[in-house]
């Protein structure tokens, strides 16, 4: 498989009155040609600053990127002019964020929204940009695409809204997409239907999909590879099965646990919640920025930042229990690395 | 025989929404809850699994239909009753940044029941509210300070203290947990279940999150445009939901589990029809894959198909109807 992105040792600060926020640090990822990556985080884990950085979307000042390379298709991004990016940003990757609402122009025909983007990247005439436009609504599942074409978002539903804006970010066939929460707005029934329709647009054109979500249920049925990101940084990057099967992050652990099993009925189970807060940002820990909330911290944790370990080819962690020298870890990453194994966290 | 806290007939909540229409956001609702139970509701949005559970709480006035508390109907109540009654019913908001009052300390947030029913004063008052920022696993210092020093959990910590603070018996608890994030979430959700065994509580749980719903309920009901659609124990529900749209909303949740061999997911058409103008018969007809004839003729009947468990479709109800 061939790279589509490349981030490397990517470095976000805010400035604020109050200081610099240091959003996101060190981080490094890639995306391959057509496979869906899942980034799972909490609020202020630094997963929407990451992609945005990526797409060039993030207002400077107050943002400052301090460190690191954005490679697309081997071209770095950064040193892009601003409409050099412009030509690349809804052509060749494109974004959905989360909101349907505000990210849809309330005053424009939705018809218009769409076409508006083949006509500025492929100089479409307007008869071609909306003829392609309406097959762009009917990709995307929604019915009565002629008479769609006209109408504006308050006429359409939330699940409507969320389709309009993937058929927006499909219209160049990017090579990449990153969807920002695309169903965190949604309902169930209505969510199902968007991530069908996510799965099954890659497969129809081969598109590269960055999701982003806190939904660990999606990231099990949506994606191929996790990274798991926690104050501004990677803690954990793997296969979907190695996420779920063997974890070897106690902040993964965490997050496993955390949620209800829906798939085991009767005797209640007590639900094992991660203790305290994510860390100040501001002036975050020089060790494991999740040691103080780890029930398996040790001195090491504290003071010195734990590298990537490799685990398997594409499994790395970043958690100092994976080091040969930290003793006794092998026990708790055989108990707990096993998953959901919540006996383990019991005893 | 379990003892019922609440029977609720045929509650309706209409809303005008202007033009002469109506949005019948509850629409002939009944069922009780136990003493001692969690009773989850759930929904999607616009199903009016809020409306009901603020009705119940008296933040709404009903529009119809009769709200029993300890077998006394709360509309036929003198006022000193209800006072008391008000009293044992307490309510936790969904949003725990605007539930909170921004210009008030916390320790007068949490006593503000506590005021309105004059139950403490002066010391007493403060080592009341003390202990409740104790019970909820806050500190005491915590009192004198402001809602914006505090992080959305600890915020929904508050909205709860300020719930015990006048000893309830029933707490309605409207998605206390959709703003907060996962790992917070199983914070909120112990503390709930805590307080239930200690308090000897009796909880509305209302909440989109299915998952965490079938974990803190014992039984569930199911809502759908101002309906109710199915009402079990959560093991049942979620073992054997009888109703077509219960069976979709189970199949939908995605499980995370990637080596889960379940059954094909039932991916429903379409968009939930507008609340104003509701399809005849049976209200889910229009995205229901066993939709039939009769369902867009008659209503629904509410039966109980198996023991406490009970359905309103004409798939189990076609003896009576005569179809087969």
């Amino acid at each position: 498989m061939n790279r589509l992105l490349e981030v490397e040792n990517l470095g976000v600060n805010f400035k604020t009155y109050g200081g610099e926020v240091k959003a996101v640090r060190n981080v490094s990822f890639h995306v391959d040609k057509g496979e869906i990556v899942a980034i799972v985080g909490e609020s202020g884990s630094g997963k929407s600053v990451t992609v945005q950085t990526v797409m060039g979307l993030i207002p400077k000042p107050p943002a400052i990127i301090n460190s690191g390379k954005v490679l697309f298709e081997g071209k770095d991004l950064m040193t892009l002019s601003k409409k050099q990016l412009k030509k690349v940003n809804g052509s060749k990757m494109s974004m959905v964020f989360q909101d349907p609402m505000t990210s849809l122009n309330p005053t424009m025909k939705i018809g218009h929204q769409i076409a508006e983007v083949l006509i500025v990247h492929k100089n479409l005439s307007k008869a071609e940009a909306r003829k392609k436009a309406i097959e762009m609504i009917k990709l995307v599942g929604i019915p009565n695409a002629e008479e769609r074409y006209d109408q504006y978002p308050h006429e359409f539903s939330g699940g409507m809204r969320q389709r309009a804006m993937i058929s927006i970010a499909l219209a160049c066939s990017p090579e990449l997409l990153i969807a920002d929460e695309p169903t965190t707005a949604l309902d169930v029934t209505i969510q199902a239907q968007v991530l069908e329709l996510m799965k099954d647009l890659k497969t129809k054109i081969n598109t590269a999909i960055i999701l982003i979500t806190h939904d660990l249920g999606v990231v099990a049925e949506t994606a191929e590879r996790v990274i798991v990101m926690y104050a501004g940084m990677i803690m954990e990057t793997s296969s979907v099965d190695a996420i779920f099967n063997n974890p070897k992050h106690p902040y993964t652990w965490g997050l496993l646990e955390s949620i209800p099993d829906i798939t085991t009925s009767s005797e209640k189970q007590r639900l094992i919640p991660i203790e305290g807060t994510p860390p100040d940002l501001f002036s975050p820990p020089i060790g494991c920025p999740f040691a103080p909330r780890c029930k398996y911290a040790m001195e090491i944790c504290v003071n010195q930042m734990p590298p990537d370990f490799e685990i398997d080819e594409g499994h790395t962690a970043k958690c100092w229990l994976n080091d040969p020298r930290s003793l006794g870890a092998e026990e708790i990453l055989e108990l707990r690395g096993r998953g959901r194994e919540r006996e383990a966290s019991t005893n | 025989m379990k003892e019922k806290l609440l029977r609720i007939e045929n509650l309706k909540k209409y809303f005008a929404v202007g033009k002469g229409q109506i949005v019948k956001s509850v629409d002939n609702i009944s069922f009780d809850i136990y003493r001692g139970e969690t009773f989850g509701l759930v929904g999607e949005s616009g199903s009016g699994k809020s409306t009901l559970g603020l009705t119940v709480a008296g933040l709404h006035t009903k529009t119809d239909g009769d709200i029993f508390y300890n077998d006394e109907n709360l509309s036929k109540m003198n006022r000193k009753k209800k006072v008391i009654v008000n009293r044992e019913m307490q309510i936790v908001f969904q949003d725990p940044h605007g539930s909170l009052n921004p210009r008030m300390v916390v320790g007068d947030i949490i006593a503000e029941g506590i005021d309105a029913h004059k139950l403490y004063s002066g010391k007493k008052r403060q080592e009341r509210i003390y202990e409740l920022l104790e019970k909820v696993g806050l500190r005491p210092e915590h009192a004198k300070r402001f809602p914006h020093e505090f992080s959305g959990g600890q915020r929904q910590r508050i909205g709860i203290a300020r719930a015990l603070a006048v000893n309830p018996k029933f707490i309605v608890a409207d998605e206390p947990i959709s703003a907060l994030d996962v790992s917070i979430q199983a914070q909120v959700i112990n503390l709930l279940e805590d307080l239930k065994e200690s308090e000897g509580l009796t909880y509305l749980f209302i909440a989109h999150d299915l998952g965490m719903v079938k974990h803190i309920s014992d039984r569930i009901g199911v809502m759908y445009l101002g309906n109710m659609m199915e009402l079990a124990s959560s093991d049942d529900l979620f073992a054997e939901p009888l109703h077509p749209y219960t069976q979709a909303l189970l199949s939908a949740i995605p499980v995370a589990d990637p080596s889960n061999s379940r059954k094909e997911r039932i991916v429903l058409q379409g968009d939930p029809p507008s609340p104003i103008n509701p399809p005849s018969g049976c209200r889910f007809r229009t995205r229901c894959p066993f939709a039939m004839d009769i369902c867009s003729k008659a209503v629904p009947k509410w039966k109980e198909v198996q023991p406490d468990h009970f359905v309103a479709c004409h798939l189990y109800t076609k003896e009576e109807v005569g179809e087969v």
